[in-house]
């Protein structure tokens, strides 16, 4: 497995091995799909919207819809306008969205399709049914990652959609940064839980994790709506979830509507989830309802009771900056010690937070944007860790090394558990002591002498 | 399609309309351009004898939600990708060369220790904004070299996406320039995503290169009696191992599969071959004639996939050849095998005899699958095709009236001529024209439309919507397709088979990919998880159901 890859680690400039980041598009769809009735369109070749329909359909197990420009060369040579006209014409006449979200490939990108004057030309020439919306985000392959493209996307809802009538509500706007349906329902009953009326934006449960009964919903029930989206601008305030995924839309609203903004880390683990029931509290100048209250108990409980097992363990994980630097606050909390973190997704800001976030258990520590699995797999075999996280492609170095291997981040493609149970919130903190735990203790029962396998751990 | 095993006379199934009736409902949403365009695509196959003029390989309506992916899948991720000892480097932003990683299953083992299998790895020049506005040719020399210092490998090839054709990088001076320099080959790939129609474009591309690069470099004489090569067999979940396994128990050499579980020497030694057999006609037909127009090598039509297709493919093997002792020998082979495979098949007809299968997948797949399906007893009441061509549908005997169009045309054509030295070498041309004397047919291919039944549906690039309403109007009890289509298919209650990656199961080639197949489509046609699928109060308890829905509301 990997048998070409040494402890031998050379400063790479120009290739990229085995990457942790996939280009911003993927990123446009995933949030797209969170609004009610929504069309994501990829403009561009077909190709890169067939990717992007795999991939999450590998990672999902559920039906990605979208559609694309279905460049040819020609398209490429004059210009885009033609098939993003017909292509408009086709998805109101067939799929009948109530709205078209159409993001940008590099191919578009870089012949300068101008889509907001598309769109205005599709409008006047009667392409776009009378009540329905087309609306764009650009997401250019060759910047930043597929994190960015989620983020400009949530920022394309803000920038079309949300309005402002003059009269304040009552109302948190949510932005939950990039994670699973399974986290959002959770966010949402969280929120619930707090007492605060809430608009969530985007919002893929029910979307991306229906049921099975027998009937396919093009529009599945979940999503945002666009009444919603409308009124974010209305809302008293904004909780925003991951500053690369979710502050870009954040900052807009606030520049578009006038709604101030908390900037917080998506609520993995004790803290950050503290932050985000915090935050919502003094908010909504409501109570903690005690329910809550005894779930983080119950977390902090697991992780007293595991944490001989957890302390000092050192733990080589990569995945998108939001994410990580949630979950290695998450770590350090539990007594483990993060020994290399990895992005691939560029920031050097974010290299000196994890920085900062590690510094009292490991301030030696490893961290790298822009960098790659590659990496990642050399610096371990220099420096042996007892525990990999990211995603499903970490596999291969868990298994070359020997490691015990928790899933997570995106995509997660040979596991389903993800998007059925929340990672985000205290449950979310019980499952991943869980998935630590039972991937070391396994690897214990499997390969300890017999002398030593423990009954009782 | 035999018509005595279908438990009904309807050639699409017990329940629905007539195959014209469907068509007309599934195009009458379409705006005019569109359906004009659609209606081209969708045929009722009302003369198998004689296929009617389907619209293939034209371009994808913008805005319908297609199967098709693009050029560089086809020629990166299709032809090119398998091959585990080249080292790929794709040029351009990350995503390309991250979606391409290993998301294939043509699956591969290394020869020996020591050998690096370069498929578990992605590389890419990962383009920056500063690349796409200054130039990447520097970047991607220098991520060659990187690449060269980092693994050593014997040969290393770069694939260029869309925006690496638009700013004008020359990805081949690059590559020729490295050649030199590392001495070793070096080559590159101008399969930009926007070119062709789809990932056929890709194909074509990626034979031109491999011809160009790979196809005769190495003359070292390969020790066997009977010496192949498969073309367009790309070993997804091993089905190159089980035609290996077959063809080693009757002694037949199999020196390359193109591109399966091959090695980059494996490649290079092909044309010591007397004989090429071509299983995906669409993927490599290209690379079937060049070879032959080069060093004499005949190629004709095989099918590994299904039990009639196995047994029909080996005799023709060993009728090519000529000798009686291999005659025997795969007759014995066939009969060992058949001993084995004949129970389970009987076993599992007695449950799939009269269902019915619908099979939208690739260039190849939606016919060979229907021998499976055949051998099942089971009825294929729509097939098409992702990204053929007429003569997939139609049969070769079509291919001088087909007419080249713009997209076409900006896909190279090799010129090929014969290698003075190396062509004939091995009297395959004599053996040819003896044998077509005896009515064996060589470069053929009749297609899919002359195996259909009479009066089902052919889709050529089949959509979104048609699927639905497909689904809708027969219920088939299985539908071979890809990822994209699989959970659309199931929500609506009806399994489907990913004929792409095999839902990562496998074998399904030979008699014993056979096995395995009839398997897992009486597994999938008996599951007793679609029952679940209605809770039992939707249809007993009304007021409570109604109750229940307007919570949400």
């Amino acid at each position: 497995m990997l048998d070409g890859t040494t402890a031998e680690i050379r400063e790479r400039q120009h290739l990229r091995v085995n990457p942790a980041k996939t280009c911003q598009p993927i990123g446009a769809m995933y949030a797209a799909l969170g609004v009610n009735k929504c069309m994501p369109h990829s403009h561009g070749s077909q190709g890169c919207c067939a990717y992007h329909r795999s991939q999450l359909t590998r990672h999902y197990k559920e039906p990605v819809v979208a559609t694309t420009s279905s460049f040819t060369e020609g398209a490429s040579v004059f210009g885009g306008l033609a098939n993003l006209k017909t292509a408009l014409d086709n998805i109101f006449t067939i799929y009948n969205p109530d709205i078209v979200s159409v993001h940008t490939t590099c191919l578009s990108e870089v012949i300068g399709d101008d889509i907001p004057m598309i769109i205005k030309k599709a409008t006047e020439d009667g392409i776009v049914p009378e009540g329905k919306l087309v609306i764009h985000a650009n997401t250019p392959s060759f910047v930043g990652s597929h994190v960015t493209g989620f983020a400009n996307q949530c920022k394309a809802f803000v920038t079309y959609l949300a309005e402002s009538s003059g009269e304040t509500k009552n109302v948190v706007n949510i932005f939950p940064g990039w994670v699973e349906p399974a986290d959002m329902r959770e966010l949402k009953r969280l929120a619930a839980g707090v007492g605060v009326e809430f608009i969530l934006a985007p919002d893929t449960s029910d979307v991306l994790d229906t049921a099975l009964d027998g009937e396919y919903r093009m529009y599945p029930d979940g999503g945002t709506s666009i009444p919603q989206l409308k009124a974010m601008g209305d809302s008293f305030l904004t909780v925003s979830l991951g500053p690369l995924s979710s502050k870009p839309a954040a900052e807009a609203l606030e520049k578009k509507c006038k709604v101030p903004f908390k900037d917080l880390e998506i609520p993995y683990g004790v803290a950050a989830t503290d932050a985000f029931i915090d935050a919502l509290r003094l908010a909504g100048d409501t109570a903690v309802p005690k329910e809550l209250e005894k779930e983080r108990g119950r977390l902090v409980d697991m992780i007293s009771d595991m944490s001989q097992y957890l302390h000092k363990k050192k733990v080589a994980i990569f995945g998108d900056p939001d994410h990580l630097t949630s979950m290695v606050s998450f770590l350090v909390e539990m007594g483990m010690e993060p020994a290399i973190v990895i992005s691939g997704t560029p920031g050097k800001k974010w290299e000196q937070n994890i920085r900062n976030i590690c510094a009292p258990v490991n301030p030696d520590v490893e961290v790298r944007a822009f960098s790659d699995i590659h990496f990642l797999h050399q610096w371990i075999k220099n420096n042996p860790v007892d525990l990999v996280m990211g995603n499903t492609y970490g596999k291969y170095v868990a298994r070359e090394e020997n490691l015990p291997f928790i899933r997570f981040g995106f995509p997660i493609m040979d596991r389903v558990g993800h998007r059925a149970f929340p990672t985000v919130g205290y449950m979310g903190g019980m499952r991943i002591v869980e998935k630590i735990t039972d991937a070391m203790f396994d690897k214990r029962d499997r390969e300890d002498p017999d002398h030593e396998v423990e009954l009782v751990l | 399609m035999s018509e005595e095993t279908n438990s009904t006379d309807s050639p699409m199934g017990p329940t629905g309309p007539s195959a014209a009736e469907a068509r007309e409902e599934m195009l009458k949403v379409y705006p005019k351009k569109t359906l004009r365009k659609r209606g081209k695509q969708m045929l009722v196959n009302e003369s198998p004898g004689s296929p009617a003029e389907i619209g293939a390989n034209s371009r994808t309506v913008p805005g319908i939600i297609t199967q098709r992916g693009c050029s560089y899948a086809g020629c990166k991720g299709v032809v090119i990708g398998p091959i585990y000892d080249i080292l790929h480097i794709t040029h351009g932003p990350i995503g390309c060369g991250w979606y391409s990683w290993l998301s294939r299953r043509n699956m591969t083992k290394i020869r020996a220790k020591g050998e690096v299998n370069f498929l578990q790895y992605s590389m890419s020049t990962d383009m920056q904004e500063d690349h796409i506005v200054f130039g990447g040719e520097k970047r991607l020399e220098a991520a060659i070299q990187e690449a060269y210092d980092e693994f050593h490998p014997k040969a290393i090839s770069v694939y260029a996406t869309c925006p690496v054709g638009l700013i004008g990088d020359d990805i081949h001076s690059v590559c020729r320039k490295m050649k030199e320099k590392l001495g070793i080959n070096v080559f590159g790939f101008s399969c930009e995503g926007y070119k062709g129609v789809s990932q056929s474009a890709g194909h074509h591309i990626a034979n031109n290169g491999v011809f160009k690069h790979m196809i005769g470099l190495d003359d070292t004489p390969v020790e066997a009696k009977y010496k192949i090569n498969i073309l367009g067999e790309y070993n997804i979940g091993g089905d190159a191992w089980e035609i290996d396994r077959i063809l080693a128990l009757c002694g037949i050499k199999i020196i390359g599969t193109l591109s399966g579980g091959v090695s980059y020497d494996e490649i290079c030694n092909c044309h010591m071959a007397d004989l090429n057999v071509v299983m995906c006609h669409r993927s490599i037909n290209y690379m079937a004639e060049m070879m032959e127009q080069k060093f004499g090598i005949p190629w004709f039509k095989v099918n590994f996939i299904g039990l009639e297709g196995t047994k029909k493919s080996l005799r023709k093997i060993a009728q090519y050849f000529g000798d009686k002792e291999l005659v025997d020998r795969v007759e014995e082979v066939i009969a060992a095998e058949m001993a084995e495979v004949r129970p389970v098949v009987e076993d599992v007809k007695t449950r799939t005899t009269g269902k019915t299968a619908a099979l939208f997948v690739g260039g190849s797949r939606a016919h060979h699958y229907q021998d499976l399906f055949q051998d099942m007893g089971m009825q294929v009441i729509a097939a098409g095709y992702e990204f053929a061509h007429r003569d997939d549908y139609e049969g070769r005997d079509v291919l001088p009236h087909i007419k080249v169009d713009a997209d076409s045309r900006n896909i190279e054509e090799l010129e090929v001529k014969a290698d003075p030295e190396r062509f004939n070498t091995r009297n395959t041309q004599e053996r040819k024209k003896e044998l077509e004397g005896e009515e064996f047919a060589f470069s053929d291919y009749e297609g899919m439309m002359r195996q259909m039944a009479k009066d089902t549906l052919v889709i050529d690039d089949i959509s979104h919507h048609e699927m639905e309403k497909l689904i809708d109007l027969y219920k088939p009890d299985v539908i071979g397709s890809g990822i994209k289509d699989k959970y659309v298919i199931e929500k609506m209650g009806v399994p489907c088979k990913q004929l792409h990656s095999y839902d990562y199961g496998g074998p399904y080639a030979g008699f014993k990919g056979a096995i395995n197949f009839f398997k897992e489509i009486d597994r999938m046609t008996s599951s007793k998880i679609w029952k679940l699928a209605r809770a039992p109060w939707r249809d007993t308890g009304e007021a409570q159901a109604e109750k229940s829905e307007a919570v949400p509301a």
